[in-house]
């Protein structure tokens, strides 16, 4: 996949957006790749987290907010306990989905979940989706 | 002794077999859960993003219930509450304007948090208030010959400033599973994600990880795996049908909640294990082990 970084894109205010609510510094990564060695859904991924975060740095907002990669990402904080410069993923991952879901860009739909998934998963299931895909 | 108590959603419909063995194990061991009058749902998930304290409300609101009750520490045994109270508690304990906005936002409620409350696991409670030796006195049928693999998750130790053991190489499940005379297995997934809510939306990306997770677990002669999440529960349990249908020479195993192996170690009566409440059922297992009755 082609990527055009421009000096628009790097002073965009999705970078700063980012930091804002995720409350890390994104600058911080050196690209050691930790993060995505231990990720275990990185088979599901289309962008590696290690990739997700340089992208950030380079404010390639429509890619990275495009991406299956933040949507697949659990919250399991393996990443954030290896860091080795102590940079929470998970609360980066978290920030790129709000930006989208502050839009009222549903990710799930609670309307969309088919009835017999419904009677069939245990509440904290459904719960912790909408609270992570749904506006 | 008596503790507060959390049960939060899913203990009290399909994890029912979680609680019941819980609080029959607790009170053998000398300590009454009291489950919280008026408790709220915890939230499941902890907020992430730095504005969002809304949904720092639902955790929160459970202490002024925890003060409430006039206790200072509540125990909870899903690892998803735990660990969505535990950061919530975390997060206001050192931050004071966050609080002070928490406690604008609840209005109605007469008594005002100002950190006070401790949370606490029931592993922790095992370990360091019974103490394991304690319960091992206590066991009346070791659970001889059953090989089990501990299954930690994600949010019972992740990230460390939550957990109570080592992140990466925990080992209080094994721990407690040689406490009731069971044989701990050892294997690499005992702390992998199950893919956790994504059971709802994509369910093949569980699958894959539950498979994973079990297949590795059963290469290592586990016979049962144990563990102390609903979700994981469902996700390692009940999705074994699922598992099944992708690979058909998987072999299914059973999931235990830790408290049943307690409750079943203690002697105390199997209705409060609520076995059949187990997708998989593992009574043919614990018969064959001679540690139910029947054949």
């Amino acid at each position: 996949m082609r990527t055009e970084i421009s000096i628009q894109n790097l002073k965009s205010k999705f970078l700063d957006k980012v930091e804002e609510l995720s409350e890390e510094n994104i600058y911080t990564c050196y690209q050691c790749g930790k993060c995505s060695a231990g990720c275990p859904s990185i088979s599901e991924m289309d962008i590696s987290p290690c990739e997700i975060i340089r992208l950030v740095q380079l404010g390639q907002e429509k890619e990275v907010l495009d991406s299956k990669t933040i949507w697949i990402c659990a919250s399991c904080f393996t990443c954030v306990t290896r860091c080795p410069k102590g940079v929470d993923l998970a609360k980066v991952m978290e920030a790129l989905r709000q930006i989208t879901l502050r839009k009222n860009v549903d990710y799930v739909s609670p309307l969309s979940i088919p009835k017999e998934v419904l009677s069939q998963v245990p509440q904290i299931a459904l719960v912790s989706c909408l609270r992570k895909f749904s506006a | 002794m008596k503790i507060s108590y959390f049960p939060g959603c899913t203990l009290k419909t399909m994890a029912k077999n979680f609680e019941d063995s819980a609080i029959a194990s607790l009170s053998f061991l000398g300590i009454e859960m009291v489950e919280l009058p008026r408790w709220n749902c915890c939230g499941t998930v902890y907020s992430l993003t730095s504005d969002d304290l809304i949904h720092q409300v639902a955790p929160i609101r459970n202490f002024i219930r925890v003060k409430e009750a006039r206790d200072t520490r509540v125990v909870a045994l899903c690892s998803m509450c735990y660990h969505t109270l535990k950061r919530a508690n975390k997060l206001v304990k050192e931050d004071k304007e966050k609080l002070d906005k928490l406690n604008n936002l609840m209005y109605r409620e007469d008594v005002k948090y100002n950190g006070e409350v401790e949370v606490l696991h029931l592993l922790e409670i095992l370990k360091n208030e019974v103490g394991f030796n304690q319960v091992s006195k206590k066991v009346k049928m070791p659970l001889k010959g059953l090989k089990v693999a501990p299954y930690y998750g994600c949010l019972l130790l992740r990230p460390p400033e939550v957990g109570f053991d080592d992140p990466e190489s925990p080992t209080i499940l094994k721990d407690f599973l040689e406490s009731v005379g069971a044989e701990a297995i050892d294997y690499p997934y005992e702390t992998e994600c199950c893919g956790s809510y994504n059971t709802v939306v994509n369910v093949n990306l569980v699958v894959e990880r539950a498979y994973d997770i079990l297949s590795f677990a059963i290469s290592q002669k586990a016979e049962a795996i144990v563990l102390s999440c609903p979700l994981c529960g469902f996700n390692l349990d009940n999705r074994q049908k699922e598992i099944k249908e992708k690979f058909p020479d998987f072999k299914s195993v059973p999931v235990f909640y830790f408290t049943q192996l307690l409750a079943l170690s203690l002697g105390l009566d199997e209705k409060v294990c609520r076995f059949e409440l187990n997708f998989i059922d593992p009574r043919p297992l614990l018969k064959s082990k001679h540690l139910i009755g029947g054949v």
